[in-house]
């Protein structure tokens, strides 16, 4: 008999269906949030571990990086030919990455092969066996990509704003590790990120699909089961190290790629929705946003610009990009800091408040498309500590924001003076 | 195992179809399959219907039988300019308001374009279909231009073109083995134009193409999701009923292939390369309407030699046998009105040269053709192939576009269904005739991409 307790909510999606969110507990007691859905026969999992590549030892940057791409290269008695042989003829697909604070792993397997799509997993997160020429050969795939990131504008731009904005901290440095570090990385060293990444008390998991809340509290014991209990600590919190102003990067290029930031606001914040919604009508990828009309529709200065709330689990930013040519990138600069400036003072207009409130609370049930993103966005809520309900609860937050909220909170998070760009190309009158 | 270059292997879904002249008379699939249903209206726009009832979202996408290789010679580029062009207004709704109307209304909307359709989709609520119906449909025959909009959209697709384009070495290597690789056809020329000629179009020619080509004779509609095929035809002959054909529309018969007598070898260098690749693509055939064997033998070609990259033949022979690349794959899409390419793409180590990697790459080419796919192999991929069908079905916007590009590029539904079986059936015997056929060297581009001034700039 298994024990496995639900806790059945319902979230409301446009007009009529409900999307029942329970949380399973194995007999291990090991928690995940579940989506039963049996129309079509097979399952998405979606497991990360908090910490991630902000779990680098000293001087090894690029360990957790390297140890990820390597949990499917041969695990147990498999060989990585061995290991992907064996998915393959599953047609199990697995999927390991890591991010700055945590590593994750997607995986879909069909109903008929089930038990033994996750013992192939078990055993790669379990028992990964780092073999010498696995090793040297996937480290090479990682300085490949090292040298192309060094060619590449976003790169470039990305790597030089999080040095500039946290320094020291594993956020000032790309999880892709440094050359020197990636060569010098050993086996051990991969022992050692795996037992610091994989463990019991930084697990979260969610599943959807043709599986039942018995089967999927079996499924996560034998997964997950024989992981260690613990795993390294977790870093402080980043300090913000930049101020406002403009770096640029030569780069020889024709259009120069722009990355821009301030300190952000808290997912706790009680101004978080206000801010939310803020940036959704300045800075979202729509069409209608602030910043693609004046920046793309009314000038033609660039093909797309976006900002986001970028909350991290030790800083929080506000972020944007773009890409414009060289002679035009300075003007967008120019247009872009006086709305950042307008979007300060004034705030949006109501009709502005209105439409972007229809718009996210509209748009958000449509993320839930398919097993592989329900499972997906149920991990990242257990990750931002959000309650079983939120989704049920989320848009009325997006609803409840209102004229007096957003002005209250433009003005706190809009920094027309802390606004940072990192410029990468030849642009024409910017220094 | 990292490394992420080229295109990747698209696995294909077979559906059971219930086919129908009309939308009432549909017939009932088995159990857990999404039924499908087409009928035509009476001014000639194709419907397709995807039902999907799990959620109460809906897809609409509207496929014009228009695209790059049907541009007039010279204006390169038009195809894609008009699709930035379509959001920009008609008589009754205003420029740029088409995006907000749908944002208010919580949808997502875009457009893209290739070299045999454009098409423009929206995903939004279910209950709010018959809004996007009624926009899309005015703009199919109602856009209205200025000539400030005109300008404007140029240099943002200018500036499209620098980000993808302009700034990406890899990309320019590409756009200039295509150009080579299409001696004739029209498939040579970039989607996006070339800059010269992007700089130049007009809003005359964005309308005279506009007129010509967009009309419901010249259109499949899509509506994929939680939807009734009856609700489908009543809305699709409220709102696009109504529309005029066009008189312009003829058979897309292009300049095709005269034979490739030659290899035609390409060096790109540029100082933004980091790692110099070999890039190698054959003239191939297409998926033809009732005729998609050679094509899924191709396909199946493609997985075996470097859709994998751990267990395929080019993976084991350059980075685990021996360790001269970090990287290599294969691919193909036959799907498309003529003739399609086969490629090839290795990244070397560092150390070893693309002289070396290339005539390795060969190598391993030529073993494969006189020992043939291991059995194992081809039993792994045919699984992969049945998973793949169960798998797609859990999102309707592939669905939606598997059917809306099959029957744009003039495959029946049939040829649609029956891929994934086409895929299943393909024999060792298959893939050896398809790989004798390909892989001829008189149909190749090869590619360098290169650091200015190394040693291989100078070899080739």
């Amino acid at each position: 008999m298994i024990r496995a307790f639900f806790c059945l909510l319902a979230l409301a999606l446009p007009a009529r269906a409900e999307l029942a969110i329970q949380e399973v507990t194995s007999p291990g007691g090991i928690t995940a949030w579940l989506v039963e859905d049996h129309n079509i026969p097979f399952t998405a999992l979606e497991i990360q571990f908090r910490g991630g590549t902000s779990l680098d030892a000293p001087g090894k940057r690029g360990a957790v990086n390297l140890m990820t791409a390597l949990i499917e290269e041969g695990a147990g008695d498999m060989d990585s030919l061995g290991f992907a042989e064996a998915r393959d003829a599953l047609a199990a697909e697995f999927h390991f990455e890591s991010y700055n604070d945590s590593v994750g792993v997607s995986a879909r397997f069909l109903t008929e092969n089930r038990d033994a799509a996750v013992d192939l997993l078990r055993e790669a997160l379990v028992n990964p066996r780092f073999d010498q020429d696995a090793v040297d050969r996937v480290r090479e795939q990682v300085l490949s990509i090292l040298r192309s990131n060094e060619k590449d504008p976003g790169a470039i731009a990305s790597e030089a704003f999080d040095a500039l904005a946290f320094g020291d901290h594993p956020y000032g440095s790309t999880g892709d590790g440094t050359f020197e570090a990636v060569a010098a990385l050993t086996r051990d060293d991969m022992i050692a990120a795996h037992a610091a990444t994989l463990a019991h008390d930084r697990v979260y998991v969610a599943a959807s699909g043709d599986i039942t809340a018995a089967e999927l509290g079996v499924l996560l014991d034998r997964l997950l089961g024989d992981l260690p209990a613990t795993g390294a600590p977790l870093p402080g919190d980043a300090e913000w190290l930049l101020t406002g102003g403009t770096t640029v990067i030569d780069f020889p290029t024709p259009q120069s790629t722009v990355l821009f930031g301030q300190i952000g606001l808290s997912r706790d914040d009680p101004d978080f929705f206000p801010a939310f919604v803020l940036n959704e009508a300045l800075g979202g990828g729509r069409f209608t946003a602030r910043l693609m009309t004046e920046i793309r529709e009314k000038r033609g200065l660039t093909y797309g610009i976006g900002t986001y709330l970028a909350n991290m689990d030790h800083a929080d930013m506000l972020m944007g990009q773009f890409s414009a040519s060289n002679d035009k990138v300075a003007e967008a600069i120019t247009v872009l800091k006086a709305e950042w400036a307008k979007a300060a003072t004034e705030g949006i207009s109501e009709a502005e408040l209105a439409a972007t409130k229809t718009y996210l609370t509209g748009s958000y049930p449509l993320r839930f498309n398919g097993n592989g993103p329900i499972s997906s966005i149920l991990v990242g809520m257990q990750m931002d500590d959000m309650p079983i309900d939120y989704a049920v609860t989320r848009n009325a937050k997006i609803e409840a924001v209102t004229l007096d909220d957003i002005r209250r909170v433009a003005a706190r998070l809009f920094q027309p003076d802390g606004l940072h760009f990192v410029v990468v190309g030849q642009p024409e009158g910017l220094k | 195992m990292l490394g992420s270059l080229g295109p990747r292997f698209t696995k294909r879904a077979t559906m059971v179809v219930a086919l129908a002249l009309t939308a009432t008379a549909l017939a009932t699939p088995p159990a857990a399959a999404e039924p499908v249903t087409t009928f035509t209206l009476e001014n000639g726009l194709d419907v397709v219907v995807i039902e999907d009832h799990r959620a109460p979202v809906v897809v609409q996408m509207i496929w014009y039988q228009v695209g790059a290789a049907d541009e007039p010679r010279g204006h390169s580029g038009i195809a894609h300019f008009l699709e930035h062009l379509m959001f920009k207004g008609t008589e009754k709704v205003g420029p740029n308001e088409f995006s907000a109307i749908l944002e208010a209304q919580g949808g997502d909307d875009n457009a893209f374009t290739s070299w045999d359709y454009t098409a423009y989709f929206q995903h939004i609520a279910a209950d709010r279909l018959e809004m996007v119906m009624e926009l899309e449909a005015d703009r199919m025959r109602n856009l209205r231009l200025t000539e400030d909009d005109v300008l404007t959209e140029r240099e943002v697709i200018l500036e499209e073109r620098a980000q993808r384009t302009d700034s990406d070495p890899g990309s320019l290597l590409s756009e200039q083995m295509r150009a080579a690789q299409f001696m004739n056809h029209p498939y040579g020329i970039p989607v996006i134009g070339w800059r010269h000629e992007v700089e130049a179009l007009s809003r005359e020619d964005a309308l005279s193409y506009y007129k010509r080509f967009y009309a419901p004779n010249n259109a499949t509609l899509v509506i994929a999701g939680d939807v009734t095929p009856d609700q489908v035809k009543a809305l699709a002959e409220k709102y696009y009923g109504p529309l005029e054909p066009s008189e312009g529309i003829v058979p897309r018969e292009r300049p095709q292939e005269p034979p490739q007598l030659a290899e035609r070898r390409i060096t790109l260098a540029d100082e933004r390369v980091s790692e110099p690749y070999l890039f190698r693509t054959y003239l191939a055939p297409e998926r033809d309407p009732g005729n998609q064997k050679e094509a899924a033998a191709l396909t199946i070609l493609a997985h075996l030699l470097g859709g994998d990259g751990q267990t395929s033949v080019l993976a084991r022979a350059l980075q685990f046998d021996r360790q001269v690349a970090v990287y290599s794959s294969a691919f193909y899409d036959g799907t498309g009105i003529d003739d399609a390419t086969f490629g090839l793409v290795v990244v070397p180590a560092p150390d070893v040269m693309l002289e070396t990697i290339e005539a390795d790459m060969d190598a391993v080419i030529a073993d494969f053709l006189k020992t043939g796919p291991d059995p194992a192999a081809l039993e792994r991929i045919r699984m992969q192939v049945r998973a793949a069908d169960i798998y797609d079905r859990d999102d309707i916007f592939a669905l939606a576009n598997r059917y809306g590009e099959g029957l744009t590029v003039g495959l029946s539904i049939e040829d649609i269904e029956g891929w994934d079986e086409a895929l299943a059936s393909v024999t060792e015997a298959d893939v050896m005739a398809v790989a004798e056929k390909v892989f001829d060297r008189r149909n190749a581009v090869t590619g360098w991409l290169v650091q200015p001034g190394t040693e291989e700039e100078v070899v080739e």
